[in-house]
């Protein structure tokens, strides 16, 4: 609460620094902008910069330092027997004393001094924490204030801090998604030191379970993907084989024949489709899809499980439907109106136009759309976990409950888990390969759709 | 005012020709004659009307949405706008080549080959290669692209894409080439060699040519008219329109005193 407030104060401060600055400009160029180097805007943005960032990094530095080094003092002022504790039971110790900072008594009368020197320290730092920001933001504004002239050359320098936020915010980006990477990579390093890499990429057998005693009955785990990769593969063929031609037909059907009208309904009604969260997709499968086909295959006298990989996959084709449709008519759309006309200055029908012109001249972006397509279904977990099953045969019968490395990875995962054994590592192993499959499908559809890009540009 | 030329001699023949693009009207009763073995070019400023004359004769403007004729436009004397006439056999007798080139994304013979394919004009292989070799040679540009004739139509220059446009639209063996504009995106050298291509095409096809530049209506045309504001003003041997125009329009347009 009083972080915020603070906070609050120097945003003020910020905003009155920006006004004090611009006024200061206007009247250095004599009411008149144009003998100064950057618009007055622009002395003001320089001059809240100087006011605010110091003082904010200040406030963020003691906000990431102040628990650890009030924490140290505090033990460093514990009586000599508790110090030499091993360092969980001072956890415990520091853990009790900002409980009894809180208000909750404490037995230890030597924790409730420890508790008073912790508010004290808490109250102390605070405050000059405020003092030394607030210095800090009048300060770096009087700084700027005083320096502002006509020649300063404002504008160049503000526009290079903001160009210095832009660069960080990316990098943040990039350095979560290597940092998961990373932490991905070692976790299934530690899977690979247990389980031998050959053994987890080219076994048939998955049964992820470790023996908690030497001499338990069947005890020894099995860790082969392959029937995991079989099961994700069948499902995603499947559910591009539903996809893809209604996707594809509907795309070409909005972007080539559709009056506007009716282009102005169904394309918002595609793209609400794909606004339905998949959970309910999930619904979909287990309760309506699976069933009827079920029953279906009693009519032929097929055994279908009542889980099974064409539910599954089915309804995750419909899911993807949009994705496939809206990729394609973007796509379809871009064609130049030129090459049509070509066509049909020759004499082409509409159905020739579209098969023989329009079709192979957006194909490069066609493909790209249903390779973004496959990996998204590779990496779809809300269905197949409700609709797939569990059961880890290596099988292409699609009417067979069939498991995909997504589902797996959410059952080593779901429960009390260790993060030594096998078992739990499996799904970090499982993980990588996930990401890399998808990583490798993303790059390619990119570059398709790319080389596609560059041709009519 | 228009100058009517007597029947017989003419390929194209309209009269009181009205088109509407909604409800802006873009053509105002146009008679206008298209002599058979001859190219006619069309000028005028821009926003005239000349290529969406153009574009009534193999009927591109049914493409647009809410574009309506009225009157009346004969091909050797039948009605273009006929509900019994198949467009696709229209466009197969008269052939079109647009502003900027616009080769296929297939092959140089594949560009070729497209319109004898879709008309089922050869028999086989064989007679298909004859077609494509013969326009390619009529297109003057069989020369520059024999040996490399699986390789992409676009992947060739600006000028070479044309040429090969042109050769895509005589393959269907057309009686009428309309241009609009084909030399606009071509540089000079280009556009020289595509002008001497249309002086030779001359001999077997009618050509109605729409052009910007009025030199290259006067370098390649033997006869000119006039557009202006969707009125035909003036339509007579090139010569006699560049030399002694009839119409205080036609003097200040090819004067150079507006457009």
């Amino acid at each position: 609460m009083q972080t915020l407030l603070l906070a609050v104060t120097l945003l003020l401060l910020t905003s009155l620094a920006f006004r004090a600055g611009r006024k200061r400009a206007f009247a250095m160029a004599d009411g008149a902008p144009r003998n100064l180097h950057s618009l007055p805007g622009y002395y003001g943005s320089w001059v809240a910069l100087w006011s605010g960032l110091p003082a904010f990094a200040i406030l963020i530095a003691w906000l990431m330092l102040e628990p650890s080094l009030v924490r140290t003092l505090v033990i460093s002022d514990l009586p000599a027997a508790m110090q030499e504790l091993p360092t969980e039971k001072i956890d415990v110790l520091i853990n009790e004393v900002r409980n009894a900072a809180q208000g909750h008594a404490t037995a230890n009368p030597d924790l409730a001094i420890a508790a008073d020197h912790y508010i004290r320290l808490r109250q102390i730092g605070f405050a000059a924490m405020t003092a030394v920001s607030v210095a800090m933001a009048l300060a770096g504004a009087a700084f700027a204030y005083r320096r502002i002239e006509p020649q300063l050359r404002a504008r160049p320098r503000v526009e290079a801090t903001v160009n210095i936020f832009l660069v960080a915010s990316s990098t943040v980006a990039i350095f979560t998604t290597v940092g998961i990477v990373l932490s991905l990579l070692f976790e299934a390093m530690r899977f690979f030191n247990m389980v031998g890499f050959i053994d987890f990429l080219f076994g048939l057998n998955w049964s992820p379970q470790m023996a908690t005693r030497s001499d338990q009955v069947g005890s020894s785990g099995a860790f082969g993907m392959v029937p995991l990769f079989t099961g994700t593969m069948l499902i995603t063929l499947i559910s591009m084989v539903v996809a893809l031609p209604l996707g594809l037909f509907s795309a070409i059907y909005m972007s080539e024949y559709a009056q506007p009208r009716i282009r102005a309904i169904a394309k918002p009604a595609l793209e609400i489709l794909a606004g339905i969260p998949t959970v309910v997709f999930g619904f979909f499968a287990v309760i309506t899809v699976a069933p009827l086909i079920h029953s279906a295959g009693e009519v032929f006298g097929l055994a279908v499980a009542s889980e099974s990989a064409m539910a599954a996959g089915i309804v995750m084709g419909i899911t993807l439907i949009p994705l496939i449709s809206s990729l394609s008519d973007d796509v379809i759309t871009a064609v130049p109106h030129s090459l049509r006309e070509g066509a049909y200055g020759l004499g082409a029908t509409k159905s020739e136009t579209i098969k023989q012109v329009v079709l192979p001249a957006a194909l490069p972006g066609i493909v790209g759309g249903v390779l973004l397509a496959v990996s998204r279904a590779i990496g779809e977990t809300m269905i197949v976990v409700m609709a797939a099953g569990l059961s880890a045969k290596l099988t292409f019968n699609p009417l067979e409950a069939v498991t995909t490395v997504t589902v797996q990875i959410v059952t080593l995962l779901v429960g009390d888990t260790e993060f030594d054994s096998p078992k739990t590592l499996a799904a970090f192993a499982l993980g990588l390969m996930l990401f890399a499959i998808t990583l490798g499908l993303n790059v390619v559809a990119l570059h398709i759709v790319q080389k596609y890009r560059e041709k009519y540009d | 005012m228009n100058m009517v030329q007597p029947q017989g001699t003419a390929k194209v023949r309209s009269r009181g020709l009205d088109v509407f693009y909604g409800e802006k009207q873009a053509l105002f009763g146009v008679d206008l004659d298209i002599r058979a073995g001859e190219v006619t070019a069309l000028i005028g400023p821009s926003g005239c009307g000349k290529s969406t004359f153009l574009r009534c004769i193999n009927r591109m403007n049914d493409l647009v949405d809410g574009a309506r004729v009225a009157g009346s436009l004969t091909l050797d004397g039948d009605d273009i706008y006929d509900r019994s006439v198949d467009v696709v056999q229209l466009r197969a007798k008269v052939g079109m080549v647009f502003q900027k080139p616009n080769p296929f994304p297939k092959s140089i013979y594949d560009n070729v080959a497209y319109g004898p394919r879709i008309h089922g004009k050869a028999a086989d292989q064989s007679e298909l290669d004859e077609i494509v070799m013969t326009s390619l040679e009529k297109a003057g540009l069989l020369k520059e692209v024999k040996d490399r004739l699986q390789e992409s139509g676009t992947g060739l220059s600006g000028g070479q894409q044309q040429r090969l446009c042109i050769a895509r639209a005589i393959a269907v063996e057309p009686e009428i080439v309309l241009m609009d504009e084909p030399c606009s995106a071509l540089d000079p050298i280009a556009t020289a060699k595509v002008e001497e291509l249309i002086d030779e095409l001359r001999e077997n096809y009618t050509i109605v040519i729409v052009t910007h530049s009025m030199q290259q209506a006067a370098r390649v045309s033997q006869r000119t008219a006039f557009f202006h504001l969707g009125k035909l003003i003036e339509v007579g041997d090139t010569e006699q329109i560049f030399t002694n125009p009839q119409e205080p329009l036609t003097q200040g347009y090819i004067t150079g005193r507006f457009g």
